[in-house]
């Protein structure tokens, strides 16, 4: 068929600059609707210029063989040229989406790397936020409104304030034609295949967690182990370098540690690091690697041992042996394994109350005796009284 | 700690006053011993007010002095430049006990009556004192540093001698651990902040009614502030120390040839007000932050 259409192009060229100009002597009219009202004028030269535009109309409008035509037309069939990609959206969640959902004005469809194309990567947030961005279709379907996270993410601003055109868009992740629900197994998004889907951009790091504790937990199948989402959420990316995510990242390790948690809490690393400002503060992941999570026993931990005397004076310049003895995690309540802390907690608590206790005491019966002394010494009617105190 | 400079010496000061005469005052803490006295003071109020900042930091108060100063970055500057400052103040009443004690071997300073440290006269003392409290007994007559005064001294030692070592042992932990175990790191915190609570606790309630909202001080005690008290105030609170100097014939030593001054009463009464203030308000928020 493009063989033909190229001869008569050809033929008809020097005649009609266009395939299209036959329709658009009516259908140039900008003012043109049908009979509901819905425009159906087209701008020729927008769409001479589209990835279409050297088609004829009818080929997309088959039900249009010649002029006059039926006042209904068939909705035009993009899959009769599309097949895989029509097969591949009905199979998702988009099933039953036209496709100009997404790919907008259909007289007016670019290439993919084009920059007018709805679906170039810059474009491809604003695309999807028409209704992933509008906070009552969030509110009908029970989604979070992704749009907003997105674009104030650590992703959203490489490609809105950088143009980063390879920074993770909407599609980078979910695909395009055949979207899953994360709860899919084969979906991109679900839980297992999230480092996979990540990794293709972060590689390293993807090699690094699959190497860590994490990692292998998911892979063997363990269904809480964290993966990427899971720390870094999936929307609201944050750069976590920065104070924001270091102000709000123990208690993402913590939902799942939470004895690991409510012990740092109680040092000085989180008492600090819970104050405003105190971003250098140790987090978990600054002892305990990021990616790469080792067993403290694994001697390339930077935990172990071996290594604690440099993990602790990346911070702590000149700390020494005695130095790494310090508990991270101590636990003043705990007698076998913190004795120490254990019985100095304790004396501290003794010697509050016990001072308290009995100071308080000794004030209140003071104050009532001297008062008493008081009052029966003006009522002797004593000018100068024997003041006792 | 014993007065140190000898005032002027008055003919006849021994004999008791002739009725009508003027109320006459005696010194009873030296310029320099008033002077540690404010700088403990106001760097305590500093101390425990960025101190509670920290501790309750998920207070609204301490929330809202955060914002109101910088951030809570500048609450612990000012704890430690308070911590600096009243550690000097220390040190320097430190080198003086050492320097009169030690090296001069002034009398009184380590033993007998003028001195700090306890004795089993105040063990007896304090007996005594509960004794008289439910009415068992009369009411002991005290030195020149009753056992609570004592208590009120050693307290405040201890306490800066503790919440210093420990404070600094936080600031410095790398430099601390060359000689200290690595769990002992982990107490500090816990040292640091219950002795820090047990002093404002003991300081903004106890030592405020024992020495100033007392029945017979309401509502200030101004000895600290002035230096000096009437020859009333001194037979009644301590009246060994009074009879001792009568004895001995040195009252003279210790009277004072002008009464304060009433601009000095005023000041006193500000400052001392201002402070009181400031502790009870800082109790109240501990109390509540402490059992919220």
């Amino acid at each position: 068929m493009a063989s033909a259409l190229m001869v008569f192009g050809l033929v008809v060229a020097p005649y009609a600059a266009r395939p299209q100009t036959g329709c658009l002597i009516c259908h140039a009219d900008a003012s043109m609707t049908d009979a509901a009202g819905h425009s159906i004028a087209v701008d020729g030269k927008t769409f001479a210029a589209s990835i279409h535009g050297s088609l004829q109309c009818s080929n997309c409008h088959a039900g249009v063989k010649g002029y006059p035509h039926p006042d209904h037309v068939a909705p035009v069939e993009c899959k009769s040229c599309h097949a895989d990609e029509a097969s591949q959206v009905t199979g998702s969640i988009l099933s039953g989406h036209a496709c100009t959902s997404c790919h907008g004005n259909a007289h007016a469809i670019f290439p993919k790397d084009d920059s007018r194309s709805a679906v170039y990567p810059l474009n491809i947030p604003r695309t999807c936020g028409a209704c992933h961005g509008n906070p009552e279709l969030a509110k009908k379907y029970g989604l979070p409104n992704v749009y907003s996270m997105y674009v104030d993410s650590i992703h959203g601003f490489a490609l809105s304030k950088e143009g980063l055109l390879v920074a993770a868009n909407c599609q980078s992740c979910h695909g395009s034609h055949h979207i899953l629900s994360h709860n899919t197994p084969q979906s991109a998004t679900y839980k297992t295949k999230i480092p996979e889907t990540c990794g293709k951009c972060h590689a390293m790091i993807e090699a690094d967690y699959d190497r860590g504790v994490h990692g292998k937990a998911v892979a063997a199948g363990d269904p809480k182990a964290p993966v990427c989402t899971d720390c870094h959420t999936a929307h609201a990316i944050l750069q976590p370098t920065e104070a924001e995510f270091r102000m709000q990242s123990t208690p993402i390790c913590g939902s799942c540690h939470t004895d690991k948690f409510s012990t740092y809490r109680d040092t000085f690393h989180s008492q600090l690091g819970l104050l405003g400002g105190y971003v250098q503060t140790a987090r978990c992941w600054d002892c305990h690697g990021a990616h790469q999570v080792l067993a403290t026993a694994d001697l390339r931990s930077p935990i172990n041992r071996a290594n604690l005397v440099k993990t602790c004076g990346r911070c702590h310049a000149g700390a020494n042996i005695s130095f790494i003895q310090y508990q991270p995690h101590a636990n003043a309540h705990d007698r076998k394994l913190n004795p120490g802390l254990y019985f100095v907690r304790l004396f501290m608590n003794l010697l509050l109350i016990g001072v308290l206790t009995f100071f308080v005491i000794h004030t209140v019966l003071w104050l009532i005796r001297a008062r008493y002394n008081q009052i029966q010494n003006s009522g002797n009617g004593s000018a100068q009284g024997e003041k006792d105190a | 700690m014993p007065e140190q400079a000898v005032v002027e010496t008055v003919e006849g000061v021994e004999t008791e006053k002739p009725a009508g005469a003027r109320q006459r005052y005696f010194m009873r803490f030296t310029r320099e011993q008033r002077y540690l006295h404010a700088v403990l003071f106001t760097t305590f109020l500093g101390l425990a007010a960025t101190g509670m900042c920290l501790r309750f930091s998920d207070s609204v108060w301490a929330r809202g002095v955060a914002r109101a100063v910088g951030g809570f970055g500048a609450i612990l500057a000012f704890h430690k430049l308070c911590a600096v400052a009243l550690t000097i103040a220390f040190l320097i009443h430190v080198k003086d006990v050492f320097t009169r004690g030690v090296l001069n071997r002034e009398k009184g300073i380590f033993w007998g009556p003028t001195s700090m440290v306890a004795n089993w006269q105040d063990v007896k003392d304090l007996l005594g004192h509960l004794r008289w409290f439910v009415g068992l007994g009369s009411k002991p007559k005290f030195e020149r540093y009753a056992y609570w005064e004592k208590f009120d001294y050693w307290a405040v030692f201890w306490g800066m001698v503790v919440i210093g070592f420990s404070g600094y042992a936080m600031w410095f932990a790398p430099f601390f651990a060359r000689f200290l175990p690595g769990w002992a790191l982990n107490a500090v915190l816990v040292i640091h902040s219950e002795e820090g609570l047990l002093a404002i606790l003991f300081i903004f309630s106890i030592h405020f009614v024992n020495t100033h909202l007392h029945p017979d001080s309401f509502p200030m005690d101004l000895a600290m502030f002035t230096g000096v008290e009437s020859e009333e105030e001194f037979k009644i609170r301590h009246p060994l120390e009074y009879e001792r100097a009568v004895k001995e014939g040195k009252l003279g030593m210790r009277l004072v040839t002008e009464a304060p001054g009433i601009w000095q009463i005023n000041f006193s009464k500000v400052v001392g007000f201002t402070a009181i203030a400031i502790g009870v308000t800082l109790l109240v928020l501990t109390l509540t932050a402490y059992f919220s």
